[in-house]
């Protein structure tokens, strides 16, 4: 059988961001791929002699334009545990209340793409309609929609008193209403299933040997889920991580569906318990010592390594983002699949290069 | 397996309003405590540079002999980090975006 080589992206219709593979094809089948990083590294890393330990909060944030706040929160976080602050607790619970409503916008954004992958224009728009009213809420209680900005050192910059947490959860439950109506279409539309069931099997096994996390990992069957480490508010607030056996696109397809109505849950239960008190504690001094911070984004575990050496900048930041981990996953799903479903399987991982590069 | 699962939601927007805005028609709807266009009030002002040295885009210049507060709106990133640590609250967030523009001047006031 004679191979033919097709460049997919960096440029396609279904890749939001640039990442190159190249197919193998032996007559409609994927035998081979190739993938290729780097189109839009931007240096973030080293960027850290330049900023202060403080104001990188802002370049951490801008890491990624989707999962922007959970940046920003676990850059806070390592830089909190080298100095020994101690964050008050209703900045946690706030951390956690933001992170989650993060989640939501993410997963809501990525069904939409799902849904644009396999050509289902009106599902996409659905999706992205009910993520409007996300960032709206977001916007109402932070001030920005898609760069929270309400992140700092020593806790968060905003609070959200009594009536906006009332009318958050008023429009959270519309938010479940609507989400319900799309998740049914995407679990059980016979359209949908025939392009998702069976589709880009990752077997157990394999999910853990090639190191995948987040929905990718959780939906070949590993139970795992970073917020069980207990960072921000989690201690108090327990989660079960949401696993499927199948490991093909449709299991990760509902895996994601799934913990959209966790996140849910997870506010109203953080909302409920959230204590009064301070949002911030003061930060003086500069940071001294090692620290690996590891947070559960809506792709999966981000780690974030700091060492800093008591002056003003940190030494070295370094960061392994979820899509990174998820690539050589993406290489073994392919093999084996047909040259259309290609693009489908690429958005299964949820692919972000942007946080990928850096 | 359904093959109609997508109609009630269909049928749905069919018949409700868009829920998109007819813009330029439809006026802009205004999220309370948003930040954007960052305002400057020059009667407190001191000059003392802290705005300047917090800005993480260095969108902000002041020169404190001619008594002259400038920021370059593109650079601006609306954070707030200024509005916090000015020591006379001379700055402030308003909702309004930046107007847009051709040239890449500095506001001075």
């Amino acid at each position: 059988m004679p191979r033919t080589i097709i460049p997919f992206g960096p440029q396609h219709p279904v890749l939001p961001e640039p990442i190159h593979l190249e197919l193998a094809i032996e007559d409609e089948r994927v035998v081979d791929v190739i993938p290729t990083i780097g189109f839009v590294h931007r240096g973030l890393e080293k960027l850290v002699e330049r900023k202060d330990y403080q104001e990188f909060v802002y370049v951490a944030e801008r890491i990624c334009g989707i999962c922007s706040f959970i940046h920003g929160q676990t850059y806070c976080q390592a830089i909190e545990t080298i100095m020994k602050i101690e964050v008050p607790p209703r900045a946690r619970y706030l951390r956690t209340i933001w992170g989650e409503l993060s989640r939501i916008h993410s997963h809501l954004l990525w069904l939409g793409l799902l849904a644009d992958s396999f050509g289902f224009e009106s599902l996409f728009m659905h999706s992205w309609r009910i993520r409007e009213k996300v960032l709206d809420i977001i916007e109402a209680t932070t001030g920005g929609r898609v760069i929270f900005g309400s992140c700092k050192i020593g806790g968060v910059r905003r609070d959200i008193d009594p009536v906006a947490f009332q009318a958050m959860l008023a429009q959270l439950g519309l938010i479940e209403k609507d989400m319900r109506e799309i998740v049914t279409v995407f679990l059980n539309d016979s359209t949908v299933k025939e392009r998702l069931v069976g589709v880009g099997i990752l077997s157990k096994g394999e999910a853990h040997a090639l190191g995948c996390v987040g929905p990718t990992l959780r939906a070949s069957g590993v139970s795992q889920d970073m917020r069980q480490l207990g960072y921000a508010a989690f201690d108090e607030i327990s989660v079960e991580p949401i696993t499927r056996p199948e490991g093909d696109c449709h299991a990760r397809c509902s895996v994601r569906c799934a913990e959209l109505f966790q996140s849910v849950d997870i506010i109203r239960r953080a909302v409920a318990k959230i204590p009064d008190g301070l949002i911030a504690t003061k930060v003086t001094g500069n940071p001294s010592g090692e620290y690996l911070a590891r947070t559960e984004q809506p792709r999966g575990e981000v780690a974030y390594y700091l060492k800093a050496n008591g002056t003003k900048n940190l030494q070295r930041f370094r960061v392994r983002t979820p899509t990174f981990a998820n690539l050589p996953a993406l290489v073994k799903m392919l093999p084996g699949s047909f040259l259309a479903d290609v693009p489908v399987i690429v958005l299964t991982i949820d692919p972000c290069i942007s946080c990928t590069e850096r | 397996m359904s093959y109609f699962g997508m109609t009630k939601l269909t049928l749905k927007s069919a018949l409700r309003r868009p829920v998109t805005r007819g813009y330029p028609l439809g006026p802009r709807r205004v999220i309370p405590d948003s930040r954007g266009l960052l305002v400057f009030t020059k009667d407190n002002c001191i000059y003392c540079s802290v705005c300047r040295k917090k800005c993480p885009t260095g969108a902000i210049g002041v020169n404190r002999n001619l008594k002259k507060w400038a920021i370059d709106r593109l650079r601006c990133i609306s954070c707030g980090y200024c509005v916090e640590s000015c020591p006379k609250q001379c700055l402030s967030l308003s909702t309004d975006m930046a107007a847009p523009t051709v040239t890449k001047d500095r506001d001075t006031y």
